[in-house]
């Protein structure tokens, strides 16, 4: 009997708990999408997920710094981050003057990012994955034939230092995910899937990627110029790197099996 | 059934907080052992490849850790087996380093191939790879990781790939060569170039 209630009162909190996960998280419906560059401009299939709405901020990474203390900067090791790794904290582990707690955490390494991640057991976003929800704007999920989003997102790249402002001060998109554009780019999963450094002129093979002139005029959205940026900035960066205006987000996969315990609850 | 699903549940539950539970052990561990694996850890390079907890399966089908490879100079090189393009050549070209470099210095270097494409490329199948290639000898080793792991690793190095149909994947052809101690000290680019500083490199860090 005692056994039974102990039970029950698992099943209860259990549902919290998942809850409590996808806390500040939105559900994105699959769909697929046509890249900027992909497999010959086949369609990307893209599976249901759950992506953070907002960007992992200095705060959230404060709380982890605290739980996992070989990520402080004195303490982590130079495979993981360069020189630049939390460049706007002081050694002490607090944020510098003039930096804000919400803003998005940035200057932190691709291996950083995804420890991150992990602990909190959820992932990188794939770069298709976190392409496909940066195509939205407020009310459409495909905007890029917008010239409008085209221009606002231009605009940003022009302007500096926007990685200061607070998380969700810009715009909700159609799937409740805000700064997808406008405060810091972001790292994924995958990024080093981008070839366009050195190699992918000189010695990579079937190296008429992205950058040579064929794949260029060959690129499957040539409106999509911001596009075409972020993916030349991915090209540029290696795992260690910290950089100024780099952040991330985390995500989730949602698996049939999980919404299928779920729904038997 | 019911206890089944309960089962499950209880399973998420440590799922949970498996995170953080590592890190716990992990502690514990090495409290326990601190004797033997401080001063060992503590020797570490912050730049060591070793610091990567990644296991991995060899042409053998045995389970490795990257850290089992210290203490040998090591050349790597990310393929994946059906490749017909320049994964030839990159074989070609370990195969020229390994006989251009000494007998002596063999004895202390392995030459690893990483596979891009571990849903293939089974342990099975690198092992036929090893024959046609006749890299049967000691100093060869071919790895196969998670998805995941691969994806991180190539990041470590630098290597980028992506897969551009079904069967095939563009990627970077670089080698690289990394001391005892898992330390990166050199990286050739590009296909069947001027293979002298490499060899230099792997004799001397061999010594």
């Amino acid at each position: 009997m005692f056994f039974k209630y102990v039970l029950r009162s698992l099943l209860i909190c259990i549902p919290f708990l998942a809850q409590a996960q996808m806390e500040n998280m939105a559900v994105i419906e699959k769909g697929s999408y046509v890249p900027l560059y992909g497999r010959d401009s086949v369609k990307v299939k893209i599976d249901r997920f759950a992506l953070d709405v907002y960007p992992v901020t200095n705060a959230d990474f404060k709380k982890f710094l605290k739980e996992y203390p070989e990520w402080q900067k004195d303490k982590v090791k130079a495979l993981f981050a360069d020189g630049n790794y939390l460049r706007h904290w002081d050694a002490n582990g607090s944020l510098k003057k003039g930096e804000s707690l919400k803003a998005p955490v940035t200057n932190v390494s691709y291996f950083a990012a995804k420890k991150y991640c992990e602990c909190q057991d959820k992932r990188l976003p794939t770069l298709d994955e976190w392409e496909y929800v940066a195509m939205a704007d407020e009310t459409t999920a495909d905007a890029r034939v917008k010239d409008s989003y085209n221009e606002f997102i231009l605009s940003w790249y022009e302007k500096p230092n926007s990685f200061n402002q607070e998380v969700g001060s810009t715009f909700k998109n159609y799937w409740n995910i805000y700064d997808m554009h406008g405060l810091v780019w972001e790292w994924t999963s995958d990024f080093n899937s981008v070839m366009i450094s050195g190699e992918s002129r000189r010695d990579v093979d079937q190296d008429n990627n992205l950058f040579c002139g064929s794949a260029a005029i060959g690129s499957s959205d040539l409106m999509n110029y911001a596009a075409f940026m972020r993916y030349a900035f991915r090209g540029s960066i290696k795992a260690n790197y910290g950089v100024r205006n780099l952040g991330f987000r985390c995500a989730k996969t949602i698996n049939n099996q999980t919404k299928q315990n779920d729904e038997d609850l | 059934m019911k206890i089944y699903k309960y089962f499950l549940l209880a399973l998420l539950v440590i799922n949970l907080w498996s995170c953080k539970d590592e890190t716990k052990k992990e502690v514990a561990e090495t409290e326990e052992s601190k004797a033997e694996t401080n001063k060992e850890e503590e020797e570490l390079p912050g730049l060591s490849i070793y610091n990567l907890p990644t296991k991995w399966t060899t042409q053998d089908g045995k389970e490795i850790e990257l850290k089992d490879l210290k203490g040998d100079v090591l050349v790597m090189v990310m393929i994946y087996t059906s490749c017909q393009a320049s994964c030839p050549r990159l074989v070609a070209d370990m195969r020229n380093i390994h006989k251009k470099v000494s007998d002596k210095a063999n004895k202390e270097t392995k030459y690893v191939f990483v596979s891009i494409d571990p849903e293939v490329d089974t342990p099975e199948r690198l092992k036929a790879f090893a024959k046609e290639n006749q890299m049967e000898s000691n100093e060869y080793l071919f790895l196969r990781g998670t998805k995941e792991d691969t994806r991180e690793f190539a990041a470590v190095l630098a290597v980028s790939y992506k897969s551009i149909s079904p069967m095939d994947f563009s990627h970077s052809n670089i080698i690289s060569v990394f001391d005892k101690q898992g330390v990166m000290k050199y990286q050739k680019e590009g296909l069947g170039e001027d293979d002298s500083e490499t060899i230099k490199t792997i004799q001397e860090l061999a010594n």
